[in-house]
């Protein structure tokens, strides 16, 4: 991947979080603090403004992704989706190209990045229950020698039964677990939102 | 004095708890980080930045937050600043701002802020 694919897929991740945002905010009304869509748009709106001129690294770009949506979202997301953003370019420094192998260790900082910062493990009703399993079925398939696009078609197949499945777990993180026994049978907002990101990428690489 | 940060997600909700500490503490340096740059809901890397600026007058400050994302935006504030003497602190808002308020303006070291609002953890409101 280089920067200009980088750009791609973020441009693809900003235009399906402006689509889905009225979605998102929805998901989160039901078990939330019906912010999620609202926060990610204007989020990702302030990363649409600042990526012209982010033309160095994939590390630098990645980096100035991740501080602009911590001082952007205003809501839970813009610490976890900003640290994510931060750790995989600490991965990336220096890099102005990656290969399949390197995006997969900036997705594996990423994600532990979200762990320490939400302080949360998979099966709480959050982002990781879509996160956790993408990133190892995306392992599994980069371990049989899969092409790119079959390593992210596993991931995402991965994340959406992930998200789909945090309807049938009890809130224990975040807003919804205020919600306990009641958050049952919703689906997370952020595992969904993180799986419309992952599609987004995808989307854009061929 | 050790300066003291509130972290909300509401503007008023962490000015209201300013007010509260100042009407038993009224020369502790304390500060509002509520809501967003344009007072809506939510927490603002920013504001919190800069009232830890403002709240810490050289011996440090403390912060304390409400929830969630308050928690977690205010923890990177800490992180970015890198400084051991700007600390979060874990402890009820209200009952944590308040005597905070008071060690700090009793002259109390960070140490001894600290230790006060570990106190505030454990603080009943029913029972003696």
């Amino acid at each position: 991947m280089t920067n200009e694919e980088l750009h791609r897929a973020l441009k693809a991740v900003i235009a399906r979080i402006e689509e889905t945002k009225d979605e998102l905010t929805e998901l989160d009304n039901a078990i939330g603090d019906g912010d999620h869509g609202i926060n990610l748009a204007r989020g990702f709106s302030a990363v649409a403004e600042k990526l012209p001129g982010l033309t160095g690294d994939l590390g630098a770009t990645l980096k100035a992704v991740g501080m602009t949506l911590v001082s952007t979202v205003g809501g839970a997301s813009g610490p976890l989706y900003g640290t994510a953003f931060m750790k995989a370019g600490n991965a990336l420094k220096g890099k102005t190209e990656a290969t399949a192998e390197d995006l997969l260790a900036a997705a594996e900082a990423a994600l532990k990045g979200i762990k320490m910062r939400g302080k949360a493990t998979e099966g709480e009703k959050t982002m990781l229950d879509a996160l956790c399993p993408a990133l190892a079925a995306a392992k599994t398939a980069a371990g049989e020698g899969k092409a790119p696009k079959e390593i992210l078609a596993a991931a995402i197949a991965a994340a959406r039964a992930g998200a789909e499945h945090t309807k049938d777990i009890i809130a224990t993180k975040g807003r919804a677990s205020y919600l306990g026994e009641r958050s049952l049978g919703h689906q997370d907002p952020g595992a969904t939102s993180a799986l419309y990101m992952l599609e987004a990428i995808a989307s854009t690489i061929s | 004095m050790v300066g003291i940060v509130i972290v909300s997600h509401s503007e008023t909700l962490a000015r209201g708890v300013v007010e509260l500490a100042k009407m038993m503490a009224k020369d502790a340096p304390i500060y509002a980080a509520g809501g967003l740059e344009d007072g809506s809901l939510g927490t603002s890397f920013e504001k919190i930045a800069e009232a830890a600026g403002e709240a810490d007058q050289g011996e440090g400050c403390v912060l304390l937050m409400d929830m969630g994302s308050a928690v977690m935006t205010a923890e990177m504030v800490v992180e970015a600043l890198e400084d051991e003497d700007i600390r979060l602190i874990d402890a009820p808002l209200v009952e944590g701002a308040v005597l905070a308020a008071l060690e700090s303006q009793a002259g109390g070291s960070i140490e001894e802020v600290a230790a006060r609002l570990e106190e505030a953890r454990t603080l009943r409101k029913l029972e003696g």
